[in-house]
């Protein structure tokens, strides 16, 4: 039944429909403002839906779509996915109205770029809320290409269209991997609704395709959520216009794949490869991101290098998340923190990260440019905006008193915790986890820093900028005020989410831990003692500040590292080597050359043929032959003494005369095994045919007329002989082997009893088969219309026709 | 007695086939190659007016006819061919 959350998921696409028509018919009325109200009421809607979830209650509500296959449009509303809903119109809403104020009505293509945007939003909705996996691939597909469409939305630009193509190859490679892996789940399971495979999670994990439907899930979720080394298609993404940026690299699509890691951690996390190749991959992002962040000289560059670390610190949180689940209860479960951690992140990093993306936009938009080289000084010029960076840079660096502070805490909680594990070698090699993540956290302190200092303090350099700077308009700072506004309601008041928005979402991620009527205990607070993550946020600070100041000595570090090896100078080399090699090897065999054609149709068909036969021992020869006659031993001298001079002649001529005696021999063939309408139409048959070959030769150009010996080739040879085995040996074989009794016998009698004929093959002709005969005549007809087409209509000369 | 006659007869048409064809595969002249084809054709209503009788059928006849027709057709396309390079002339207008 379609119900109102499903016109909720779709009603973006049928915005989408209309932004056009609003775009052409009012367009005094910047179109952002009508597309402003769509978020908006499904941000108002969503938020209907929290006292239903925090009651630990779900909504479903199924619409048939392919009901035949098992797939129906099932939208599912729980914590996990209200939050994402959330986070999604809520954050959409805040970037329509910043764009409203950063795009130019009078410039852009506003209608592409809003119905791109509600598609994308549409199809975002769509994968948190969908419980059949289908139907979550699908609205998968449609963020890919969205997000594809918006990155090249300036297409004149080479760069866009590069970051586009990048982005679109990455992501869709990951997306065909995750449908197989769904594809395993609904082979293993037999539904393809995530809440039917969760309940029976429990018989699949020692199932032969539990392993590789992990891997094929996981490798879409991480190319999704730009996980080393998929990330590189992240930065290249900054091309896109800063809102897409702000909306779609930071708050929304990147985190589709830890939503479907979150969405899945119930039917997998029991295993340990979940845990550490989710932890793994995690903390390995977040250390290469964080440092690679602190070599850009771009601010958008460094925010995608941020996404990318702070993406890999939520996923790792949630792969270590996973150890709790092999506790039956919650009483002393040390690792449920580790969940809680990763879902108060994701949403820290949704405010902070979109209202730097903002800030960046801002920047750009008033001064002209966004590499921090030229940037300088701009604090007194753009106190506003300087404030806003200041509090989200502070709070993705995780300082006190803003969120980042409270979650990074929580973090570092999470990573000391995970040493103790006593299960998968956590306890050995889990020590690793902790010191990377303390490693990282410095780089992530120090390229914090730049983006606020760099940028904001220092000397202006206004003979570097194209524009006089300013402060922006209210409207464009109006979105990132909100934005840090919350940063830092959620750092001091982070209990507001703890049991409306967190605690059901965790209630998703790790259902088997809940009894009948229980909750998590979610308590988020500053001050936790003397404790040794707050010596680790201590060690932070001092030596990422040491090592702020004393960039310049230590920057030349980067340049170790050869750009050979760098994962985009990779990347590159195969895009291009596949394209080389694809079309080596099409060169190779595709030459043009029907000789060379035939040669691999021939040879396949001896090959397959032969090989068959003797495989399935399907050759007989048996010795029930009809006696050979002398009349018989004669024609077959005659057709192959011409065959032979056929084939040996020097002049073309003689090639075609005797092919005439080939048939006319042929028509004597059938004389004596009597077949006398057959021999009629053979010798009219063939004697036309001779002619229309004379007709052909005579029209030869004259300068390769020039005759000349068959050319002997040893390869040709040997497939023609081989040929003429295959035909001879099936021809013994299937004389030999005959499995019914002919039905001859039925004609003679019928063709005069039935058909009132004496000539039995003409009766079967126009008679009992007299269809084919219709066609044939239908094929001829054809042939004479081509053949008199071809002669007349030359398109050089239509005239003449 | 009739049987071994026939069978002859059928034979040595077969030997004046062959003879023709090497005609037709040596002959070095365009017109060669053409009389011993025209030479073929005939022998070849007369072999099958004797594999007719040896089978002892009246189904071959028009076999027969249509061989003498095709026989002359060809061999005057053929000559048409060598004297003037066409078979077939455009009407002039």
């Amino acid at each position: 039944m379609l119900t109102a959350l499903h016109i909720a998921i779709v009603a973006p696409f049928i915005a989408a429909v209309f932004v056009p028509f609003l775009y052409k018919k009012l367009p005094k009325i910047h179109t952002g403002w009508f597309v402003l109200t769509i978020p908006a009421i499904l941000f108002v809607y969503f938020l209907q839906y929290l006292p239903v979830t925090s009651s630990k209650q779900t909504v479903t509500a199924v619409w048939d779509w392919i009901p035949s296959l098992g797939i129906h449009f099932t939208a599912h509303v729980d914590g996990l996915g209200l939050l994402f809903a959330l986070l999604i119109t809520g954050i959409g809403m805040l970037v329509v109205l910043y764009s409203i104020y950063y795009l130019s009505k009078e410039r852009e293509a506003l209608n592409n770029f809003y119905t791109f945007l509600l598609m994308f939003m549409g199809a975002m909705l769509g994968v948190v809320l969908s419980d059949n996996l289908i139907v979550l691939y699908t609205f998968w597909e449609i963020t890919s290409l969205s997000s594809f469409l918006l990155i090249s939305y300036w297409y004149e630009r080479e760069k866009s269209r590069y970051g586009a193509l990048k982005s679109m190859l990455i992501t869709v490679m990951g997306g065909f991997s995750m449908l197989v892996g769904f594809v395993m789940l609904y082979a293993m399971t037999g539904t393809f609704s995530i809440q039917e495979i969760i309940a029976s999670a429990g018989d699949i994990t020692s199932h032969d395709l539990f392993i590789p439907a992990m891997l094929t899930i996981l490798l879409g979720a991480f190319t999704k959520s730009a996980q080393f080394p998929f990330h590189i298609w992240l930065p290249d993404a900054m091309e896109a216009p800063t809102p897409v940026s702000a909306y779609l690299h930071s708050a929304t699509m990147v985190k589709a794949g830890i939503y479907l890691v979150a969405r899945l951690s119930p039917v997998f996390a029991f295993s340990g490869e979940w845990m550490w190749i989710v932890a793994g991959f995690g903390i390995v992002t977040l250390f290469w991101g964080s440092f690679s962040a602190v070599q850009q000289t771009d601010l958008k560059g460094i925010l995608a290098f941020s996404t990318v670390s702070q993406l890999g610190m939520i996923l790792s949180m949630l792969g270590v998340g996973a150890a709790a689940i092999h506790f039956d209860s919650m009483d002393d479960n040390l690792y449920i923190g580790a969940t809680t951690a990763a879902i108060f992140h994701l949403i820290n990093h949704a405010t902070f990260k979109g209202s730097l993306f903002m800030m960046a936009g801002i920047v750009d938009h008033e001064t002209g440019t966004r590499d921090i080289r030229r940037l300088g000084g701009l604090m007194t010029v753009m106190p506003i905006t300087f404030t806003i960076a200041v509090i989200g840079s502070f709070s993705m660096a995780g300082l006190p008193p803003f969120n980042g502070f409270l979650s990074k805490e929580m973090f570092f909680t999470a990573m000391v915790d995970i040493t103790s594990f006593q299960a998968f070698n956590m306890d050995s090699f889990g020590v690793l986890f902790p010191v990377v993540a303390w490693v990282a956290s410095i780089f992530t302190f120090i390229y914090s820093m730049m983006l606020v200092f760099k940028t904001f303090t220092g000397k202006m350099q206004p003979e570097k900028l194209d524009v006089k700077p300013h402060e922006a308009p209210f409207g464009m700072l109006l979105s990132p005020i909100i934005l840090v506004s919350l940063v830092i309601v959620f750092g001091f008041f982070p209990n507001i989410l703890a049991y409306t928005v967190i605690e059901p979402a965790m209630a998703s991620i790790l259902p088997s831990l809940l009894g009948e009527g229980e909750q998590f205990y979610v308590d988020i607070y500053f001050w936790h003692g003397w404790t040794i993550e707050l010596y680790m946020t201590m060690g932070v600070i001092g030596i990422g500040t040491l090592l702020y100041l004393s960039l310049r000595k230590w920057v030349a570090v980067y340049d170790v590292f050869p750009s050979s090896l760098t994962l985009n100078h990779i990347y590159d080399q195969t895009v291009a080597g596949v394209e080389k090699v694809s079309s080596q090897l099409t060169g190779a065999y595709m030459t043009s050359s029907i000789r060379h054609y035939l040669l691999y149709i021939f040879s396949f068909f001896v090959v397959a043929l032969v090989f068959v036969l003797f495989n399935k021992d399907a050759f007989s020869v048996d010795g029930a032959t009809a006696p050979i006659s002398v009349y018989e031993g004669v024609l077959a001298a005659v057709l192959v003494t011409t065959a032979l001079v056929v084939m040996f002649t020097r002049s073309r001529l003689k090639a075609i005369i005797g092919l005439g005696v080939l048939g006319y021999t042929i028509a004597l063939f059938f004389v004596i095994f009597r077949a006398p309408d057959l021999a009629l139409t053979q010798l009219i048959i063939e004697t036309v045919s001779v002619a229309l070959f004379l007709l052909c030769f005579y029209h030869l150009p004259q300068i390769s007329r020039k005759l000349e010996n068959m050319r002997f080739r040893a390869g040709n040879f040997i497939v023609s002989l081989a040929v003429g085995l295959t035909v001879t040996l099936i021809g013994i074989s299937a004389n030999s082997s005959r499995l019914f009794e002919s039905i001859a016998g039925f004609f003679p009698e019928a063709s005069y009893d039935e058909a009132g004929g004496k000539n039995m093959v003409n009766v079967i002709l126009v008679d009992f088969r007299g269809f084919d005969t219709l066609l044939e005549i239908l094929v001829l007809a054809i042939a004479a219309a081509g053949i008199f087409t071809m002669i007349k209509l030359r398109l050089a000369g239509r005239n003449d026709l | 007695m009739t049987d071994l006659l026939l069978q002859i007869s059928a034979v040595i048409l077969a030997v004046s086939i062959f003879i023709a064809v090497y005609r037709v595969a040596k002959g070095p002249s365009m017109p060669d190659r053409v009389i011993a084809l025209d030479n073929i054709g005939i022998n070849l209503i007369s072999l099958v007016a004797v594999v007719s009788l040896i089978l002892e059928t009246t189904a071959f006849l028009e076999v027969m006819l249509l061989l003498g027709i095709l026989a002359f057709i060809g061999t005057v396309a053929f000559s048409k061919f060598i004297e003037k390079g066409v078979v077939i002339e455009r009407k002039r207008d």
